[in-house]
């Protein structure tokens, strides 16, 4: 039984890691006799089940406890606002002002524990998205995090998100485009990362930042390059260069795109696809197996 | 003075090729980078750098293990999960810290101390199109939100000084933090869309958003003759929610060569079908200024 978490990430943004992260798990459910999620934490643009078109069969909300202050027993000392490192929490001393600011509120306490007046700071939820399982047709299984609209909070819906995974099954795991704290956050603990880019400039660029991020978290990684064909050599170049293992090609091809932008499974309708993806789970349980990571 | 960002939804649409494009075509204006994250305008707008500052990125709360008594206070009260006993020592871990000072607040023995990372750093260039802010977020280094508002204000500023019409915003994918920020106080948001099941979800998504913000929003339908069919539906979409599709590009090499070419699409093939389609968008655009 296989428990790897495999992330698949980006830097640039619709270089395909969703296609790369359905057709893979498509692939592993048909030549693994086991439990296999998918997990999409792109939360903020969850795509996966337009793809995997599932069943919900649960959905959790993910909440903080963000703090509601009682004027009436507030005694104005403006400790809170001062302990608060998101000034989420406006106070005005010369004319007795105090109010919360619930959108750049990150839920931390700090103004509950620095309060010394008993009942003045009680806490309320405050919904910040869901977290969806699906039954998928095939027999799988999805984890999808989805922010609500408006929410600047993605971090804490990602963590619910992996957290509301089997840690028995072995998880396929959509990142979401960037660099930042959310692609972070869903990478941070995985055993390998595919990087799927492009071979144009803006890919390369934003592969280079990405590399930068796993090689910081010392994860494991590999890359895949889409739309191959298209651009130019540099990317080639540069895998040579780093000594990076270029993990499988994609050619650019307008059918492709196509069978994409239908939400259909490439690897169920073009059998060559199938196997790239077959070779690509062989190509990373091997980097899995090294002992000495070269990362 | 009006500001116009360019955003998208989903990534990969073409936003920055998009507006790359309309930066050789708009006169009178600043240049501001807002994807942070993953920065490529600079590719297309080749910057000569003036001016660079440092960022001081979210802090990071550090124990010092000389003082530390592990009680395990802090680890308690983090609701980050981001303290943790590990070797026998209570630990931070840089990657989950939100930064929020509880637990330099609450340590008994005032063995933590917050950390600045000093990785990020913000540029102030010119270009061959006038001036433009940039940044580059330090490796794994968050708050971009409040990065994008600093680079915003500063370029609102130079356009303020230099007496600029326009400010031209290439946004960041998603609809999250950094583009809620990159959305606030916009005059116009030029969303450029795929026709695909993907972008028509994430187009979705994003219009209610800007829903919340008063701004006018533009549709672009990008790579549009990949699949008609999407493309009609998306403009159906776009027809009942009462936004204008400003125009359908069809998929363009002229994209990707003009980008390995470092240059804007227009500069590339100026004479195409393609740039006087850009030439018409502009024009429209810019007749919402008047």
């Amino acid at each position: 039984m296989l428990k790897y978490k495999i992330a698949i990430a980006s830097g640039k943004g619709g270089t395909g890691k969703t296609t790369v992260s359905v057709n893979l798990f498509y692939t592993l459910q048909k030549t693994l006799n086991q439990k296999i999620q998918l997990v999409d934490c792109d939360v903020e643009e969850p795509n996966i089940n337009l793809f995997t078109k599932g069943r919900l069969q649960s959905s959790q909300d993910v909440n903080i406890k963000i703090p509601v202050i009682d004027k009436d027993k507030c005694v104005y000392c403006g400790d809170c606002a001062a302990a608060c490192a998101y000034n989420a929490i406006l106070f005005v001393k010369s004319i007795s002002h105090i109010a919360v600011l619930e959108d750049l509120c990150h839920g931390c306490g700090a103004c509950s524990y620095v309060c010394n007046q008993p009942n003045v700071i009680i806490e309320k939820d405050k919904k910040l998205g869901v977290v969806n399982t699906f039954f998928l047709p095939n027999g799988g299984e999805l984890i999808e995090g989805k922010i609500e609209i408006g929410t600047a909070l993605a971090v804490p819906v990602i963590g619910k998100t992996l957290k509301a995974t089997d840690e028995n099954s072995l998880r396929i795991i959509d990142a979401p485009p960037g660099t930042s704290c959310p692609v972070m956050e869903t990478i941070k603990e995985a055993d390998f990362v595919v990087l799927v880019t492009e071979p144009t400039p803006f890919g390369l660029n934003d592969l280079k930042l990405m590399i930068g991020t796993v090689r910081k978290l010392g994860r494991k990684f590999g890359v895949v390059i889409n739309r191959a064909g298209l651009g130019d050599d540099a990317i080639y170049e540069y895998l040579q260069n780093e000594n990076i293992e270029l993990l499988m090609e994609i050619p650019f091809d307008k059918n492709l795109a196509r069978i994409y932008s239908e939400g259909k499974i490439i690897v169920e309708e073009i059998p060559e696809m199938f196997e790239k993806y077959t070779l690509l789970f062989e190509k990373i349980k091997i980097d899995l197996n090294e002992t000495d990571s070269d990362c | 003075m009006k500001q116009i960002a360019i955003v998208s939804g989903k990534g990969g649409t073409g936003k920055t090729s998009v507006s790359s494009a309309l930066a050789s075509l708009a006169t009178n204006k600043i240049i501001v980078d807002c994807d942070v994250d993953a920065a490529d305008l600079f590719l297309t707008m080749q910057p000569t750098v003036l001016e660079t500052f440092e960022y001081e990125g979210g802090k990071k709360a550090l124990i010092n293990p000389e003082i530390c008594t592990n009680c395990g206070i802090c680890e308690d009260l983090c609701r980050f999960d981001a303290i943790h006993l590990v070797d026998g020592q209570t630990t931070v871990s840089e990657f989950s810290c939100d930064g929020c000072r509880l637990c330099v607040i609450a340590c008994p023995v005032q063995a933590i101390q917050m950390l600045e990372n000093c990785d990020s750093r913000w540029y102030i260039s010119t270009t061959r199109f006038g001036p433009m802010v940039h940044a580059k977020l330090g490796i794994g280094e968050d708050n971009s939100g409040k990065l994008v508002t600093l680079i915003r204000d500063r370029a609102k500023n130079i356009a303020k000084e230099k007496e600029l019409d326009l400010v031209l915003i290439d946004g960041p994918p998603g609809i999250g933090c950094p583009v809620i920020s990159t959305l606030t106080g916009v005059d116009i948001a030029l969303m450029v869309t795929e026709p695909t099941l993907s972008g028509l979800h994430d187009l979705n998504r994003l219009i209610k958003l800007a829903k919340g913000f008063k701004l006018k929003s533009f549709v672009l339908i990008n790579k549009f003759d990949l699949n008609s069919a999407m493309s009609s539906q998306i403009e159906a979409y776009c027809r009942a929610e009462n936004i204008e599709v400003l125009a359908k590009i069809p998929f363009n090499r002229d994209f990707v060569d003009s980008m390995v070419n470092q240059q804007t699409v227009v500069e590339y093939s100026p004479n195409s079908e393609l740039s006087n389609q850009f030439r018409e968008i502009w024009k429209r655009i810019a007749s919402e200024f008047k």
